[in-house]
């Protein structure tokens, strides 16, 4: 390239290839990030760094914070900080793959609907539809009888139960999506389905469906919490962020750290991937650039 | 009678852009004022701002707006309230997106007279019915009981007039209510216009980009360029003496001259010849006829280096035909043979060396670029597909390409958002041309653009047509564009080929008597080409459009 100057005729240059990948995300954006990693470093390094394990019960039941419990103490006497460290490895693990895989699943299934013809999209549609047609819970019942409880099992259980509901809301933005000239164009070049499919609609999809994963996000996290609470899910004396919730419930009228810690934990991840999300650069930049 | 509108140093921005700078101007009682101007010139913004309305995200930063002897921008916003549709009434350019879909159009038309306490329902309707009369409009007692998607754009259109006048406000403010309608149509609605604005003295604003329109309706013309005022003149003296250098190529566009071409040779091979070809929508009966017939029985010849122009109304199955040569439709009827071989209808049949010799222009570059590709990697692909090009050389081309439609190197790392209408058409054509294409189909490709803008763009394909040889096939409502850039005419209705005629013949009569209606309706840059028009026909033909 000899020139790559954006300046002149348009007074608004497209912000490409100016300044680092990270300051594209913007303070919010990094903000997220920087909560998504730590929980990603708690759950990979965490329980190893930690003097005493969160099994280790038998200690003042419900105690305040303390030096020596720096979050207090659960319902069993555990000291709090192990367990909700303890915990990021299964809901940050379980939830989020299980998110990524429903959401990349329905977003995948979707995009051969909407690009190919219309038996697959009726064969794809109505088989999905069925599934919806099935209570979550109930089919996570059933699988966990099926199977019995492992950690691989729980997330294709959630996955499965949240992938139509992805598969619709993706299904509905690539149809129309598809409906569009350029699309047609790519057609009467001859490029193949896949091409279509992946290079023409998915990332003018991305950006919704992005949104749609951080709201699946949630969902999936609730899902398991209540499965732990059928005791179908993380078995004991191991527990998800959920279940920590409902387990210490009773500290609630105190307002204990042990009910509190692990509802700000959820909510800290939770909104730290959503403002990852809404701070991608990508999708600033096209809405920066769009009006 | 209408009131004065004076306006005072007008200004309006967004954030530090100022859309509308110092702009001054007044307007008599009963005088028909036109905003005219590329789009993003201010117009519209201009026009909102005499109802003391900013677009979100703008705000009106100074200046005054007078209706009457009321000062609207110091207005509180319930008098504000009380001022919009009943002294000061709007009608926008799209009536389809101004209805409410989902209830019948009497309740919307009577609605301002009701709410601002004006008449009684029972008094508001029958003054409903006067004006849908007045509007030359189909069945004015039944057609209120309709729903928006059950009448025609052209109609829709009138019967926002209709919500508008029915307050009887003194101010009138037509935002290009003509544009999104064709030529024989708009015909039409412009003559109600007129009839209703002169009739009853309203003070009327009429936003439009398109001098001849304008030129039937307004006494005077205000020329507008980055919101700032570049000429004011009555009709007659700015269409005859216009004094601003902007003004003179508004002008110069408004009247598209055929541009040059190399005659064509008489013995030129057959590139494209359709026979007997007909195409519909839905599924197919027991005699193979679609459930929705569009295109019927269609012959048509193109040679190499040929342009053919193919004009109708909406719906007359131009964009069908296009579709069936491009193989999107497959026709369920008749031969299509392309460099004198059979073409095949469905494009998966065809062969990618087939496939890069027909390449398809769409008339929206809104939606004929992929918003989340660089303008680089849209060029790109057609080259890496057909021609299995890649770095440096891959790279020249694009540069080449980009240099061929007029476009600065510089943008192709931005994205479509990024561009200008008439840049996005231009990379729009530089996608087909990388193709190498011997048929480019054209589908409106002007149409979206405005005048001036669009004029270039007719310039170019023109040029690369002498420089490169390549066909068009070109598909347009628009008599003027098409006589401008085409060698030969073809006009359809209803699916059918009417007519053809050939450049030579173009002014030479007599035609097919729907190629002289069409040839009438296109607006001409003089005033009182409608009052002739009218006094051609004196009982006017009230027709259903």
């Amino acid at each position: 390239m000899t020139s790559v100057s954006t300046s002149g005729t348009f007074p608004r240059p497209a912000p490409r290839c100016r300044g680092s990948w990270l300051t594209q995300f913007g303070v919010v954006g990094v903000a997220g990030l920087l909560v998504l990693a730590f929980w990603g470093l708690a759950a990979a390094f965490g329980p190893a760094l930690l003097s005493r394990s969160g099994a280790a019960g038998g200690g003042e039941v419900f105690a305040p914070m303390s030096a020596a419990h720096w979050l207090g103490t659960d319902y069993l006497g555990r000291d709090m900080l192990a367990r909700v460290i303890e915990g990021a490895r299964y809901t940050v693990g379980v939830a989020l793959v299980a998110t990524l895989l429903a959401s990349g699943t329905g977003t995948l299934l979707a995009l051969l609907a909407a690009a190919s013809g219309r038996w697959t999209d009726a064969a794809l549609s109505r088989g999905l539809d069925t599934l919806t047609a099935i209570p979550g819970k109930m089919l996570a019942l059933l699988m966990v009888a099926g199977f019995g409880s492992s950690i691989g099992m729980l997330v294709v259980t959630a996955a499965v139960i949240y992938v139509p509901g992805a598969y619709r809301m993706a299904r509905s933005l690539a149809i129309n999506i598809n409906a569009l000239d350029y699309v047609t164009v790519a057609r009467t070049r001859g490029e193949g389905t896949l091409y279509v499919m992946l290079r023409e609609i998915l990332p003018n999809i991305a950006g919704p469906m992005l949104a749609d994963l951080g709201l699946r996000f949630v969902y999936i996290v609730l899902l398991l919490a209540s499965l732990s609470f059928l005791g179908l899910g993380v078995q004991p004396p191991s527990a998800d962020w959920g279940s920590l919730v409902r387990e210490n419930i009773g500290a609630l009228a105190d307002g204990g750290a042990s009910v509190v810690v692990p509802s700000l934990a959820i909510a800290s991840l939770t909104i730290a991937v959503n403002l990852v999300i809404d701070n991608l650069p990508g999708r600033a930049a096209r809405e920066r650039g769009a009006r | 009678m209408g009131s004065p509108v004076v306006v005072e140093g007008l200004c309006v921005s967004a954030g530090d852009a100022k859309l509308v700078d110092q702009l001054s101007f007044s307007i008599q009682p009963g005088e028909v004022l036109a905003l005219i101007g590329e789009s993003g010139s201010g117009k519209t913004t201009t026009a909102l701002a005499l109802m003391g309305y900013a677009r979100r995200g703008c705000r009106i930063s100074g200046g005054s707006v007078h209706v009457g002897d009321v000062d609207v921008l110091a207005l509180k916003p319930r008098q504000l309230r009380a001022l919009r549709g009943r002294t000061v009434a709007y009608v926008a350019q799209s009536a389809a997106a101004s209805f409410n879909p989902s209830r019948c159009i009497l309740d919307q038309v009577v609605e301002p007279a009701v709410l601002h306490g004006k008449l009684r329902r029972a008094e508001a309707e029958l003054k409903a019915i006067a004006l849908f009369r007045e509007l030359a409009l189909p069945e004015p007692e039944l057609i209120g009981s309709r729903y928006p998607h059950q009448v025609s754009g052209g109609q829709l259109q009138r019967l926002m007039a209709a919500m508008a006048l029915i307050t009887d406000p003194e101010v009138v403010i037509l935002d290009e209510p003509t544009t999104a309608l064709d030529v024989t149509t708009q015909i039409e609605v412009l003559r109600a216009f007129r009839r209703v604005v002169r009739e009853r003295q309203v003070t009327a604003v009429y936003v439009s980009h398109d001098l001849a329109v304008v030129a039937q309706m307004a006494d005077r013309i205000l020329v507008l360029r980055d919101g700032c005022m570049r000429e004011l003149s009555t009709t007659e003296r700015l269409l005859t003496a216009p004094q601003h250098e902007y003004t003179k190529s508004l002008l110069a566009a408004a009247r598209p001259s055929p541009r040059a071409q190399a005659p064509l040779a008489d013995d030129a091979e057959p590139l494209l010849r359709l026979r007997g070809v007909s195409a519909g929508y839905g599924p197919r009966g027991a005699d193979g006829q679609p459930a929705i017939p569009i295109l019927s029985d269609i012959d048509l010849e193109l040679r190499r280096g040929q342009a053919i122009g193919v004009i109708g109304e909406s719906g007359s199955g131009k964009t069908t035909l296009a579709r069936a040569v491009a193989g999107l439709l497959a026709p369920c009827a008749g031969t299509m043979e392309f460099r004198g071989q059979a073409l095949k209808p469905r494009l998966a049949d065809r062969s990618r060396d087939e496939l890069r010799r027909i390449q398809i222009v769409f008339q929206s570059a809104d939606t004929a670029l992929n918003p989340s590709q660089t303008i680089e990697r849209i060029l790109a692909r057609p080259l890496q597909f057909y021609k299995g090009l890649s770095g440096a050389a891959l790279q020249r081309r694009i540069e080449e390409l980009l240099d061929l439609v007029q476009l600065p190197r510089s943008l192709a790392k931005r994205l479509p958002a990024g561009l200008s209408g008439g840049q996005k058409q231009r990379v729009s054509l530089a996608r087909a041309l990388a193709a190498e294409p011997d048929l480019i189909l054209c589908d409106e490709v002007t149409s979206a653009l405005d005048t001036v803008v669009g004029a270039a763009v007719l310039d170019l394909m023109a040029q690369l047509r002498r420089d490169l040889g390549v066909s068009y096939l070109f598909i347009s409502h628009d008599l003027h564009t098409v006589r401008a850039v085409c060698d030969e005419i073809v006009v359809m209705q209803h699916g059918r080929k009417l007519t053809q005629v050939a450049r030579r013949d173009f002014d030479r009569g007599p035609h097919h008597p729907y190629y002289e209606q069409l040839a009438r309706a296109v607006p001409e840059l003089r005033r009182g080409w409608l009052d002739e028009l009218d006094a051609q026909r004196p009982a006017p033909v009230l027709r259903a459009v």
